[in-house]
């Protein structure tokens, strides 16, 4: 087992996760701090006979993984802010010829260029809206060292599962962050594989897009003798443009949600602590999470009564979990700290409804949020200084535009 | 050519296209429908199995070759099929590869992505449709529109110079790259067949007829017109190589451009698994020497343990 001990990296994590999870194939673009998972996955990738390229952009890297996964294989591919944003037309692509494959975003702090190697959760609602069109998609977030294995693993069972690209959404913190980590053997770990034709080619009538009640079509491989077409245009069970047929166009797209959104149990993490007796829950996700537990560690102690509550699955989002907790007669409040200027909070409003009040936390310098920043919060609520309505402005701008 | 003749029979038809997809979304005339008969000619004349090959598309009228010939494939993103094609040579090095594009999808939008997988020269085969101008969209000039050409984009005349796609992708690294037109059949069959069976990315430029956008603006409307214009204007290359270039005046050369063999990127990445595996090899040799080493140590040493405090 000893030997099963390492010290990692995120980024590696998250590249060890998909060798062990059987990916077998990764097409990647430079760019912080994203850019290590790519250096692990060209040395590891060879050694286990699987193939790695570097691209020459990250379209063309995230429309080979698309290629790639369409033969078979199992494929990854990696990137932070300005890539996802490069991406978002192929990722809309992956979606709608429901190809199987992870993409990591290593968040940071964004928009543009922003602050390249510090760590934010800006591209949250961007990986839930990013592409044109009304798309579905699956996103995790890691909190670890190692949850960024095991959620790689999962993300890439998800994808395999439901014939779904499946987004990692990390931050620099879990990327560049080393932490000890004890490695399963990866014959242990339990891996899923796409739905697949039930009889050879030849055989019968293969429908690429014909679901049974699972609603998620089987999928042939090409070079198996299937002759079957991955189309990007709305299209029918067959494969053929369905673009001037309403009624094909409206089953495809409600099919492409419908598949996920029907087995939300299989997709649905969320971890709660210390929700029982508590008057205030925190709602975190990633990095965030770490420090939203340690203040519920320090509060506890204080004799506060704080929650939390984690979600691993970002989207689809955990609004029955939440709608749960604000229903719950002891809470008072929810609160949403995040890496960004309140992008989940808005979700988590909806999901509460107006059974209690949920107080956006919003953290956006580049910075961890740490414990004490949220138990100061938690303070200015009790004493009523903090409200849905509380203007949150930064000390630089109260300077320079309120004094 | 006899061989073309025995391919002109309802078995071809039968075995290589798809008539589910038709009536035929290109317009009557169109040059696309040829070239696509000219891709299944090739494919027979090599003698490779339907399942073996991949049909890549991108966004365009090009990008409906996919819905009529019956392998598998695939319709993407505008300017991304030489990507994807890329990921899925690379992932199943077995296949062959056709990529058709238009002018646009190729040389605009997609040129980074051309001139990379030149330079790489992975195993894939880009047909290019070179109609001029963006047909689906309705004649917009594009980046082989030639110069004071007229498009919707450009009613006063265009007043760039378009590429040479040609020496775009030699100079790029293709190691197959060739020039023909929907007008010359035989020819463009013969230089698909030589562009599939080549181990490298080959390129085929085809001049083919959009009379429908580009030519009632600058040529004639008339489909057969322009494919007379392309008969008269193509010139071989091994005319064209006797003659100066006022001789040759604004004719296009035709014919096998570039063919050499360079290092293909399929193959040499099996070199690279062969040498990652046997460092992996190596490494879990030493590691596993220095296992036995401290194992031996540990036994060996057992009653010395605590002497030095």
């Amino acid at each position: 087992m000893s030997s099963n001990l390492k010290l990692m990296s995120g980024n590696e994590a998250v590249a060890e996760g998909a060798i062990a999870a059987g990916v077998r194939f990764f097409a990647g673009y430079p760019i912080s701090p994203s850019t290590e998972i790519a250096e692990v996955m060209s040395r590891r990738l060879p050694e286990v006979g699987g193939k790695f390229i570097q691209m020459e952009d990250e379209i063309a890297s995230i429309a080979a993984v698309i290629g790639a996964s369409l033969t078979g294989v199992k494929a990854m591919d990696a990137t932070s802010g300005p890539g996802f944003s490069l991406k978002a037309e192929n990722l809309g692509l992956a979606v709608m010829l429901e190809t199987p494959l992870v993409l990591v975003n290593v968040q940071r702090v964004g928009p543009s260029t922003g602050i390249a190697t510090l760590p934010a959760q800006g591209d949250v609602m961007m990986a839930r809206w990013g592409t044109h069109g009304d798309h579905s998609i699956i996103a995790l977030a890691p909190w670890s060292v190692e949850e960024a294995y095991y959620l790689t693993v999962k993300a890439v069972n998800l994808s395999e599962q439901f014939r779904t690209p499946v987004l990692l959404m990390s931050d620099a913190i879990i990327g560049y962050m080393k932490e000890r980590v004890i490695l399963p053997d990866p014959a242990t770990l339990e891996l899923v594989e796409r739905p697949r034709p039930r009889f050879a080619a030849g055989e019968g009538e293969y429908l690429p897009y014909g679901a049974d009640s699972t609603l998620v079509p089987p999928m042939a491989a090409y070079g198996e003798g299937y002759h079957w077409y991955a189309n990007s245009s709305y299209h029918d069970q067959h494969g053929f443009e369905a673009t001037a047929n309403n009624r094909e166009a409206e089953y495809l797209l409600w099919r492409l949600h419908a598949k996920i959104t029907e087995h939300r149990p299989e997709v649905m993490m969320t971890e709660s602590y210390e929700l029982d007796d508590a008057e205030i829950v925190l709602f975190a996700y990633g990095s965030v999470a770490r420090s939203a537990l340690a203040a519920v560690r320090q509060a506890r102690q204080q004799g506060i009564k704080l929650g939390l509550l984690r979600a691993q699955t970002l989207w689809p989002f955990a609004d029955l979990e939440v709608k749960a907790i604000a229903q719950m007669p002891n809470v008072k409040a929810i609160m949403v700290p995040e890496l960004n200027m309140g992008q989940m909070v808005t979700e988590v409003r909806a999901a509460a409804g107006a059974h209690v009040p949920v107080i956006s936390l919003p953290h956006y310098d580049g910075t961890m949020i740490k414990p004490a920043s949220i138990l100061a919060s938690i303070d200015r609520f009790y004493r009523g200084e903090l409200t849905e309505e509380t203007r949150q402005i930064p000390e630089l701008a109260i300077a320079r535009h309120y004094s | 050519m006899p061989a073309i003749e025995m391919l002109q029979t309802e078995e071809m038809k039968k075995r290589y296209l798809r008539t589910e997809g038709l009536n035929s979304l290109w317009c009557p005339g169109c040059g696309i429908g040829t070239i696509s008969g000219a891709i299944v000619r090739a494919v027979e004349n090599l003698g490779l199995s339907q399942d073996e090959v991949v049909i890549v598309t991108g966004i365009g009228c090009s990008g409906l070759i996919y819905n009529y010939l019956n392998f598998d494939g695939f319709h993407g993103t505008h300017g991304r099929a030489l990507a994807a094609a890329t990921g899925i040579k690379i992932a199943n090095p077995k296949l062959k590869v056709i990529i058709p594009m238009g002018d646009g999808d190729c040389a605009a939008i997609g040129g980074n992505h051309f001139i990379q997988a030149a330079r790489r020269n992975i195993d894939l085969t880009a047909i290019v449709i070179n109609n001029q101008t963006y047909g689906m969209t309705g004649g917009q000039y594009s980046p082989l529109s030639p110069h004071d050409s007229k498009h919707t984009t450009a009613t006063l005349g265009h007043i760039e110079e378009p590429f040479d796609l040609c020496r775009l992708a030699a100079g790029a690294g293709a190691s197959y790259v060739a020039r023909s037109t929907a007008f010359h059949v035989h020819q463009m069959v013969d230089l698909f067949s030589n562009a599939i069976a080549h181990p490298g990315f080959s390129v085929v430029e085809v001049m083919s007829q959009c009379h429908v956008h580009y030519g009632k603006r600058n040529y004639s409307e008339v489909a057969s017109e322009m494919l007379f214009w392309y008969k008269d204007h193509a010139l071989n290359v091994n005319r064209a190589s006797k003659m100066s270039e006022e001789e040759i005046g604004d004719r296009f050369i035709t014919g096998e451009l570039v063919n050499r063999i360079r290092p293909e990127w399929t193959a040499e990445y099996e070199k690279i698994i062969a040498k990652a595996q046997a460092r992996s090899a190596e490494e879990k040799a030493r590691q596993d020497v220095l296992h036995r080493e401290k194992e031996f140590d540990k036994q060996s040493q057992p009653e010395h343990q605590g002497d030095e405090g």
